[in-house]
């Protein structure tokens, strides 16, 4: 069983208890009744779809309720971090190194 | 080679009746609150309810039979089982709160016994060791197909609340998992 680690909850929790809620860090335009219909599509339907890193809302749906950030490997389905909702995007670069870091010392 | 697992027949009632590890027993009725705050209204409503609104995760807080229950950083599940009107408590804090009557939304499963954690553990994937999870400590979790919370009221006794209508199948599966406790 995959276990997530709950920024409010303080600790790890089976997957059962959480959602998924799509790509994170999407900023909403402040002038959305002015941008092209070429734009909204833009911003709400087009995503990357990465293989591999992944920045991705989650919900603790059966737990605290509460939605927050993570870093996720779409291949391995692999949690590199998680962090509460309104916290700055982690460093990519530092991620990937700190798993290679891992990979050598192993 | 391997032995193969062995499948023993059992009465489809073998669930039904007592079972020797755990006792299930239908919690009287209770009022409940479901209250969403900020920080800023925790002390005022804690004084009104006469119990303190715990603020780390998983712990809750009891004063006779009335208990508090942290389910997420705003929101906790409080129960009164003497059918107290906690509404009414509420509404005297003076504080901006959001408190939303459940009395009937819930109904409760109390379990006990040396099997209690093994009855729960069959649908619910949650860590129940005492070290982890404490006498006193709450969570809001998944148990089978329904959403429940447990509360550890004794090292082998839970309550178990879920929306009543989820209630047959809370029982049914508690039910399963007792019988297999045994084993
Ligand atoms: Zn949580």
């Amino acid at each position: 069983m995959l276990l997530i680690y709950c920024p409010y909850c303080e600790e790890e929790r089976s997957e059962l208890e959480f959602r998924n809620a799509g790509d994170a860090h999407i900023v909403r335009p402040t002038n959305i009744a002015e941008i092209s219909d070429e734009e909204f599509e833009e911003f709400f339907f087009l995503r990357q779809n990465p293989k591999g890193l992944i920045f991705e809302r989650w919900r603790h749906i059966h737990g605290c309720g509460r939605f927050f950030n993570a870093a996720r490997d779409t291949v391995s389905d692999r949690f590199y971090t998680t962090y509460k909702a309104g916290e700055p995007k982690p460093d990519v670069a530092a991620i990937l190194k700190g798993e290679q870091d891992k990979g050598a010392a192993r | 080679m391997a032995d193969l697992a062995t499948a023993t027949r059992k009465s489809a009632l073998t669930a039904r009746g007592g079972f020797s590890e755990v006792v299930l027993t239908p919690a009287p009725a209770a009022s409940r609150l479901s209250l969403r705050a900020g920080a800023d209204a925790l002390p005022g409503l804690s004084a009104s309810l006469g119990v303190t609104l715990p603020t780390r995760p998983k712990t809750s807080a009891s004063n006779g039979k009335r208990h508090a229950l942290w389910l997420g950083p705003d929101e906790w599940l409080v129960i009164d089982e003497s059918e107290a009107d906690l509404m009414a408590a509420a509404t005297t804090s003076g504080t901006l709160h959001s408190a939303v009557d459940v009395s009937h939304r819930n109904v409760a499963v109390v379990v006990s016994g040396p099997g209690a954690e093994v009855a729960i553990n069959s649908g619910c994937p949650q860590d129940l060791s005492l070290a982890i999870f404490p006498v006193g400590a709450c969570s809001r979790t998944i148990f089978g197909k329904v959403e429940i919370v447990l509360l550890r009221l004794a090292e082998d006794t839970f309550r178990v609340e879920c929306w009543r209508s989820f209630s047959p199948y809370v029982f049914g599966m508690l039910s399963e998992g007792a019988a297999d406790a045994g084993h």
